[in-house]
């Protein structure tokens, strides 16, 4: 098992290297220069290559990696610069050691601004994580039961409505009328738990992780009533029937289990997936998590932070899925490693 | 057979599907009696009914949409005519039943153990701990090795054979009255079948069960049941003690059964006789006799009768234990002048000598048309 | 028989003497039939990967271990054994779907054991096989005129025109409705997928067909359909069978002579008369005493059942010396420490046992010994000489060893 887990590290880290690298030059290959954007609105030439010195954009796209890779495990200065260290120690600003680079747009380290962006994206996700979930397995899980019938349809039929709306949509319908109109909810704000408590950040959550879930709900209605259904028709429960088992215990204890193992894998990948992957939702509510902060970097074309952010999800992405994994072993013993 | 009431009486039964394209009568008129310590084996071809019909009797169509009609009675007790939980009290406890694939019929994600022990809890006022050792006592019993061990495995840890001896305990722990096994060993290899028969049949000298035993390999049938139901779309077409049935088939289906499957000590230039055709569609059965489209002996009946009605399921010349669905006046005749010796010319003699009751010789007119001549002779 | 006596005080310069006479006879080859299909000291065996961080191959399956025997052109070879015994690795090695480890595969005088794909794609043509599910092996969105016309188009053998006129011809030759060359396979039941397996199996005319459990798959009932078709086109078009099967009823019902594997080994050969009546391996006995025979069932002739307790050993790791010992009652010392050679015991009949014998007369001291120059408990006799002969051939020989009388037989 431990074997298992450092060969599933070892290849984590070299996925995260080459991404590291294919960021890179994507970035690079685009007809944009960023050194543009830094410069400003009334930028000499002169200006702009002091400006695509001080960036560092200057360089061979190799060096900048190297130097980018470095500065993940020992911190760098930007600009890198000893002579001017000396000198003027105020130009200078320091990135401590898990340093993902220095964006000039903002004027502070990557570090710092995915140390700000990322409770608010975990508590937007968490929240529509649980929402889906407890939503998509009990509305599942009725409709299998009442197969065909009226209440079926009706499920099913609104998790396909629900499914097909585009979420800005629904978001905006929401904020327009639950939060603006009846006044029903708080208008959406992230209040971090430190500073209002628990029940001020959930209010504050309430409507942007509803939007979010609903989509995802959605899908695991119909992905519920599907392995339901399917685990119905196995050979086993028809054991379980034949033993003389309630009727509950049935769907309970061996309908429900088999059916909801899959559905662990895609919600570990999707609960990942939705730290970044709450764009739209972000900007709706106007949430600053990562998604909106990914946004902005890619807009002004803020390398280090586009860099940052892609890498720092991609980590989540691959450890979600390796825990994922290792949850599957516990779940199903045919899988569990010798 | 005694006076006393048989264990299992099924009396008409009958298991329809409707379904979008008409009403598939996967069941049609089954009828049966079964005493305990005895065996009955239930064959025919794929789709014919005999694990619709066996499922009927743990009432494992109950919620589904399928028609039950007749009667099943149980222990005095007709199992269509009680409640839902009435019924969930029986099945494992009076009746139970285990499967042919024993790989998909267990619970993937728990362990042999805890399956086990899940059929003795629902049915015994016990703490876990008790239902934990008499797990082990049944898999002890059923010749699993280390069975304090291999409670704890997971069923995809068990080889087939043992899996099914697994399925077996599982059926066994609450000692009911009927056990019925869907093709146990159809899945399994020649030695390991000869296993696990023996220990069904070890099991039920201890237990006094009733066995019902639905396979489509007339070996197995041979080898365990003390009467013969063979099932065509749906119908018995010929009932009757195990012995009698194999020495004195009557019915051309029963014949084809016989004479499709090469035997090993048979004769090898011998060829085989196929039935012809395909498996009826029970959406729309053949008019009259069933087997009429594949049956190579309807010529043999005057007029159109095959085509045109349904033969009734009667004794021949053989006495009344042994009934059969077929217009043929002397299927004996035919059995033994067309078919056996074509199939096994060194048995003709032998089978000849098997009286209905099983025995051998001639203390009893053999040939029933024999009998029947003798007896329209005394008349005169 | 020969009066040519094995005289007992083994290493003697006498029975040394008869030993080279045994190889010169042998070396003189069979009976003269021609086999289309020799297979010699055949060996397949599959990696098995670690679990650590670098997944090192840790040990191998041993799925088919030194398998040595030959095909008659226009017979069939029988190959029988419990699940998991190697029966279809040997089979896909003899249509190369995998690469041997080791050994020969003879097709007609020509080793195709290390032919490159490339090399074998004219062989191709001459050994077809057929598969056991009717259901999976058929592509699904392929008609059946596609999937049976394929092979033609592929080895390029009749101009494309051509291609419906004799799809329509195998069509009619295995039984179906020429007219039926436009039909998906689910339009059909299984009997009828078989066949049209069948018939894309014979649609470049192979010279051998491989049959992997053709009729296991198939209701009992229509089994005796295919079995007689088979039996059929082999007649007609004189095709070589090496056909697999666990049911033992329907190898010796199709096959002249069969054999029964073990564990991935070949533990007795013989022509059907002999196996079926007279097995003197135990593993052997045991299968044929568990098969149930419904007419001798029937009159109360049921033979005694010999129980094999326990299970079959993993292939990864097999038992020592014999790998049935595990199991076999008769085991004794010398089982575990030497492996016994399939030794031909009579005109047709070899067997892998150091006791050897028909049930109930067992010899109590291992044949094998003195030809592998050890003694009865299995250990080097350093006054033996082995005899080189006593390793697999893949035919049988014009003299083989006696194993009631100890001494040499020979054809009368
Ligand atoms: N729920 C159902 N709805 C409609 N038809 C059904 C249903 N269950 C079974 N049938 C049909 O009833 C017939 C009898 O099925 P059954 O399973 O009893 O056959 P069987 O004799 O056990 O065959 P096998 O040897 O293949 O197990 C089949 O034709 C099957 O298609
Ligand atoms: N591709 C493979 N990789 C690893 N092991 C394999 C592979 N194919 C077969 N084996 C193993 O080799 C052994 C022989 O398998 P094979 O399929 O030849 O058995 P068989 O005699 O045909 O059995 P059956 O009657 O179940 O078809 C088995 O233990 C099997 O698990
Ligand atoms: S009733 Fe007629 S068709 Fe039916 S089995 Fe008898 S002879 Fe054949
Ligand atoms: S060699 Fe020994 S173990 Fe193997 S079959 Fe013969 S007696 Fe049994
Ligand atoms: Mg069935
Ligand atoms: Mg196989």
């Amino acid at each position: 098992m431990t074997a298992y887990i450092i060969r599933r590290m070892f290849t984590g880290i070299i996925m995260l290297i080459v991404m590291s690298m294919v960021t890179f030059l994507l970035f690079f290959s685009s007809p944009v220069n960023p050194e543009d954007f830094a410069c400003g609105k009334n930028c000499s030439p002169a200006l702009k290559a002091q400006t695509k010195k001080a960036l560092g954009y200057d360089e061979p796209v190799t060096t900048q990696w190297v130097k980018f890779a470095k500065g993940v495990f020992v911190g760098r200065d930007f600009p890198d610069d000893p002579a001017l260290k000396e000198s003027a120690p105020e130009t200078i600003a320091e990135c401590p050691a898990p340093c993902l680079g220095y964006s000039r747009t903002t004027n502070s380290t990557v570090t710092e601004q995915i140390k700000e962006a990322w409770p608010i994206s975990l508590s937007l996700a968490i929240t529509a994580f649980f929402m889906w979930m407890i939503g998509g397995i009990v509305f599942g899980v009725i409709a299998a039961l009442r197969r065909g019938s009226i209440i079926d349809r009706g499920i099913v039929g609104a998790s396909l409505v629900f499914y097909a709306f585009p979420t800005f949509f629904i978001g905006l319908f929401l904020y327009k009328f639950l939060a603006i109109k009846w006044e029903i909810v708080k208008i959406p704000e992230y209040v971090p738990i430190s500073e209002g408590g628990v029940s001020v950040w959930f209010q504050g959550l309430l409507l942007p992780a509803f939007t979010l879930s609903l989509v995802y709900m959605a899908g695991y209605v119909r992905m519920t009533r599907a392995f339901v259904l399917e685990s119905m028709g196995e050979d086993y429960l028809r054991t379980a029937k034949s033993k003389g088992l309630a009727p509950r215990k049935v769907l309970y204890k061996h309908s429900m289990r088999a059916a909801l193992t899959p559905l662990v894998t895609m919600a570990g990948l999707d609960l990942a997936g939705l730290m970044g992957g709450a764009i739209i939702t972000e900007q709706v509510f106007n949430y600053p998590g990562l998604g909106k902060l990914a946004v902005t970097a890619t807009r002004n074309f803020d390398l280090p932070l586009v860099v940052g952010i892609v890498l720092v999800l991609a980590a989540v992405v691959i450890v979600a899925n390796l825990v994922v994994d290792l949850l599957y072993a516990v779940i199903d013993p045919r899988v569990r490693v010798g | 057979m005694t006076s006393q009431a048989p264990l299992l009486s099924v009396k008409d039964l009958k298991v329809h599907f409707p379904t979008q394209d008409g009403i598939v009568k996967a069941t049609d008129g089954l009828s049966f009696d079964l005493e305990s310590g005895k065996t009955l084996g239930i064959v025919g071809e794929s789709g014919s009914g005999k694990s619709v019909s066996s499922s009927a009797i743990l009432g494992l169509h109950r919620g589904t949409s399928a028609k039950v009609s007749g009667e099943i009675v149980l222990n005095d007790t007709d199992l269509l005519t009680i409640s839902d939980e009435q019924m969930r009290r029986r099945r494992g406890k009076n009746v139970a039943m285990i499967f042919q694939d024993p790989l998909s019929a267990m619970h993937p994600y728990y362990t042999v153990g805890n399956q086990i022990m899940e059929a003795y809890l629902v049915h015994n006022k016990v703490s876990k701990r008790e239902a934990k050792t008499r797990a082990i006592e049944m898999l002890d019993r059923v010749g699993i090795p280390q069975p304090d061990r291999r409670v704890n495995d997971y069923p995809h840890q068990f080889s087939g054979g043992m899996r099914q001896r697994a399925m077996i305990a599982m059926g066994l722990i609450n000692n009911p009255g009927l056990l019925i096994a869907d093709e146990p060993t159809t899945a399994l290899d020649v030695t390991v079948q000869a296993q696990i028969l023996d220990l069904l049949q070890d099991l039920q000298r201890e237990f006094n069960a009733a066995i019902i035993i639905i396979t489509h390999d007339l070996g197995v049938i041979a080898e365990m049941a003390d009467d013969v139901l063979v099932m065509y779309a749906g119908r018995a077409v010929e009932y009757g003690p195990c012995k009698e049935i194999l020495t004195h088939p009557e019915m051309p289906y029963t014949w084809g059964l016989l004479s499709s499957v090469p035997d090993v000590t048979g004769d090898t230039d011998a060829r085989l006789i196929p039935i012809p055709g395909l498996p009826p569609s029970l959406l729309n059965p053949p008019s009259g006799c069933a087997f009429h489209p594949r049956c190579t002996h309807k010529d043999k009946v005057k007029g159109n009768l095959c085509k045109t009605e349904m033969p009734e399921l009667l004794p021949g010349n053989r006495g009344p234990e042994h009934t059969k669905r077929c217009h043929l006046a002397d299927p004996e005749q035919i059995y033994f002048t067309e078919i056996l010796p074509e199939i096994a010319p060194d048995l003709v003699e032998e089978f000849a000598e098997v009286n209905p009751d099983g025995s051998v010789g001639d203390a009893e007119p053999v040939r029933s048309s024999d009998a029947a001549a003798e007896a329209e002779e005394k008349k005169i | 028989m020969t009066d040519q006596t094995v005289t007992s005080d083994s290493g003697s310069a006498k029975s040394a003497e008869q030993s080279s006479e045994f190889a010169a006879s042998r070396l003189a080859g069979g009976d003269g039939r021609d086999a289309i299909l020799e297979v010699e000291n055949l060996r397949m065996y599959f990696p098995v990967k670690s679990s650590g961080v670098i997944r090192r191959t840790v040990g191998h399956v041993q799925a088919v271990d030194g398998v040595s025997f030959q095909v008659p052109a226009g017979g069939a070879l029988g190959l029988v054994g419990e699940s998991g015994c190697g029966k279809s690795t040997t089979g896909r090695l003899i249509t190369r779907l995998y690469q041997p480890t080791g050994g020969k595969i003879m097709f007609e005088g020509k080793d195709i054991a290390g032919l490159s794909p490339k090399k074998l794609m004219p062989l191709r043509r001459d050994i077809q096989m057929i598969f056991q599910d009717p259901y999976t092996s058929l592509n699904p969105r392929h008609t059946v005129g596609a999937i049976v016309g394929a092979p033609l188009l592929i080895h390029n053998v009749v101009p494309k025109k051509k291609v419906l006129p004799r799809v329509q011809e195998l069509l009619e030759v295995v039984g179906l409705n020429p007219e039926h060359y436009n039909r998906y396979p689910n339009e059909f039941s299984g009997g009828q997928r078989q066949r049209i397996g069948i018939a894309r199996a014979l649609t470049l005319q192979p010279k051998l067909l491989v049959a992997d459990e053709p009729v296991s798959a198939l209701d009992v009932s229509i089994q005796a359909q295919v079995v007689n078709l088979l039996q059929d086109l082999q007649r007609e078009f004189d095709i070589s069978f090496l056909f697999i099967a666990h049911d033992l009823a329907v190898v010796r019902h199709f096959c002249p002579e069969v054999a029964v594997m073990y564990l991935g080994k070949i533990v007795e050969i013989a022509d059907r008369e002999t196996l079926y009546n007279h097995p003197q391996h135990p593993y052997t006995q045991a299968l044929l005493s568990a098969v149930p025979d419904v007419k001798q069932a029937a009159i109360g002739g049921r033979r005694e059942r010999i129980r094999l307790e326990g299970d079959v050993p993993s292939p990864i790791n097999p038992p020592s010396g014999c790998r049935f010992r595990t199991r076999c009652p008769l085991a004794q010392e010398i089982c575990a420490k030497q492996e016994p050679p399939l030794l031909q015991i009579g005109e047709r009949h070899k067997v892998a046992c150091h006791f050897a014998g028909e049930i109930g007369q067992h010899p109590t001291k291992p044949v094998t010994a003195r030809l592998l120059g050890i003694d009865d408990q299995g250990n080097p006799d350093p006054g033996a000489t082995p005899d080189p002969n006593a390793v697999e051939q893949p035919g049988f020989a014009d003299t083989w060893y006696d194993v009631q009388g100890g001494h040499l037989g020979a054809k009368a």
